[in-house]
């Protein structure tokens, strides 16, 4: 049974995407999948929200210094981030944008045990992996004022969701596809790139900076993420086209095609995987089941063995430090 | 030999110097400059164009990105952008005079926007939320988002719109929605404009044409 949050906050995100300005009908409709039943729908404050809100000043000073490190991470380039990307490159929306991987979930499904390193992880441990491959990077210190203000952020975005929901019971969380109905496709994705991607990201991949900021994501090379980043992984990236891409039109690229799109994208040389031990082929089989079954890394595609080489990007190190180990003995 | 080759291309370059290596759409300044002569009377010596209170504004041209203005010019001769007053001047220039002055007019210093001082504050305060933020409840992205930082271009696609003014910013996104305008690459920008309502529209408008062009 759908509980009353459910029926409240579908009927408003319904609503919301309904409304046309003008009496004609959309040409670009948006259209988000409709909630299932028993999907937990959350719609996060806004900034308007948080102006009103009945908190500390200095605690809204705090999560609009996380907002603003959010959408412009680029100010900790060559201090935290090493490439060309912002946190709301990948999180449309400031982060909130249901099916563009929002992060409110993240603040209240953790701690939590994380496959990808096989252990229970904190928000600030969590951020630090985004740090670590997303932005080919190294993350702010634990408890520095940057990582709570990003933490703050987070857990504003969350405001009333209970704490520890289960995870897949929270809608558009994530970048959710259908398996294609064809094996993905280099040629065909690159096709469908020259004609719907590059007049932003350009035909090298390179994306775009004005007068020296970044304006549109590299998506490879050296100022984009790196080969053991979440949307390396073909049906992540796949996820992110369908529901957002091009900027503005939600599902224009079909399912199939924005899996095409993502092989192509993730079939191009990056940064190395920070996990890397000196042999892309050891390394793929180390990672394999929690994370590399599903890129191309290791593998041989276009004739080339894909992330064989030492290539860091624009830093001067593997690994950052902090990602560590945690045994709790 | 390889080094050989380019030498008669670098040497020609040398030679017709400044013209070359300015720009990518191959047009020149001086030669522009003459051409605009027909541009003049709406668009103003300094490229200022004019803002007219409830009657049609002419946009600013001065700083504009030279290949957006040329792929305009080009569109109103070949009929994929429709203007009734713009659409006989376009048809005095060649192909070169259009490179020419799409030069002439983006080397000029930008001027400042007209149209917003009528605008109250809280009409402001919401244009700049959606110039800026955008609004993703009605799935709005930023104009920055494309227009690029502080929305004063990006590239040869996404123009300037900081100090354009607002009466032309509003007759396009009002065009857009009309359908009248439909020469935007992808739709990139009629998939936005559909979704504003003519409050939307307005406030955007007002705040955009107050903030530097440069």
């Amino acid at each position: 049974m759908l509980n009353t949050k459910v029926i409240f906050s579908a009927s408003f995100l319904v609503l919301a995407f309904s409304q046309a300005a003008h009496t004609a009908e959309p040409r670009f409709p948006v259209n988000f999948p409709e909630p299932k039943e028993g999907q937990y729908v959350h719609v996060p404050p806004t900034l308007q929200d948080l102006e009103e809100a009945s908190i500390h000043p200095e605690l809204k000073r705090v999560i609009r210094r996380g907002y603003d490190l959010f959408t412009n991470t680029q100010q900790l380039k060559g201090e935290n981030v090493f490439n060309d990307m912002n946190c709301s490159s990948c999180h449309l929306g400031a982060g909130a944008q249901p099916f563009s991987a929002p992060v409110w979930p993240a603040a209240v499904v953790l701690p939590n045990f994380r496959p990808k390193n096989q252990q229970v992880n904190s928000l600030e441990e969590r951020i630090a992996g985004c740090f670590s491959y997303s932005m080919n990077g190294k993350p702010p210190e634990y408890g520095s004022d940057n990582m709570v203000a990003l933490t703050a952020y987070h857990q504003w975005l969350a405001k009333g969701v209970p704490i520890y929901q289960p995870g897949n019971s929270l809608y558009g969380r994530g970048y959710p596809i259908d398996e294609p109905e064809q094996e993905p496709s280099y040629a065909r994705g690159k096709e469908l790139y020259e004609a719907n991607c590059s007049i932003c990201h350009a035909d090298d991949g390179a994306g775009l900076a004005v007068r020296d900021e970044s304006q549109f994501p590299a998506l490879w090379g050296d100022g984009s993420y790196n080969w053991g980043a979440g949307i390396i992984r073909i049906f992540t990236m796949a996820g992110f086209i369908h529901h957002n891409m091009p900027l503005g039109q939600p599902h224009s690229m079909d399912v199939q095609e924005s899996w095409d799109l993502a092989a192509y994208i993730n079939s191009q040389e990056r940064p190395q995987d920070p996990r890397y031990t000196g042999d892309v082929r050891e390394t793929r089989e180390l990672y394999l089941e929690t994370f590399h079954k599903d890129t191309y890394y290791g593998l041989e595609k276009e004739g080339r063995l894909m992330g064989d080489h030492m290539d860091l990007g624009r830093k001067d190190f593997l690994k950052p430090d902090v990602l560590r180990a945690r045994t709790f003995e | 030999m390889k080094i050989l080759s380019h030498i008669p291309l670098i040497s020609a370059c040398i030679t017709l110097g400044f013209a070359v290596q300015a720009n990518a759409i191959d047009g020149d300044a001086t030669r522009g400059q003459a051409a605009a002569a027909v541009c003049t009377a709406c668009h103003q010596a300094d490229g200022s164009g004019m803002y007219m209170p409830g009657g049609e504004s002419w946009p600013r041209l001065a700083g504009l990105d030279a290949a957006y203005i040329y792929k305009q010019l080009k569109d109103f001769n070949e009929g994929t952008r429709k203007n009734a007053s713009m659409a006989p001047f376009a048809a005095m220039l060649n192909d070169q005079q259009m490179r020419d002055v799409s030069v002439y007019y983006s080397e000029m210093p930008a001027t400042a926007g007209k149209g917003g001082e009528s605008a109250d504050e809280e009409m402001l305060k919401w244009g700049e939320t959606l110039a800026i933020h955008g609004d993703w409840s009605r799935y709005i992205p930023s104009c920055q988002s494309c227009h690029g930082p502080d929305n004063l271009g990006a590239g040869e696609h996404f123009p300037a719109i900081a100090g354009q003014h607002s009466g032309y910013i509003e007759a396009q996104l009002l065009a857009w929605q009309k359908e009248t305008r439909q020469n935007d690459p992808q739709h990139l920008m009629l998939a936005i404009a559909e979704r504003l309502s003519p409050y939307d529209i307005q406030a955007v408008s007002a705040w955009l044409s107050m903030q530097p062009s440069q």
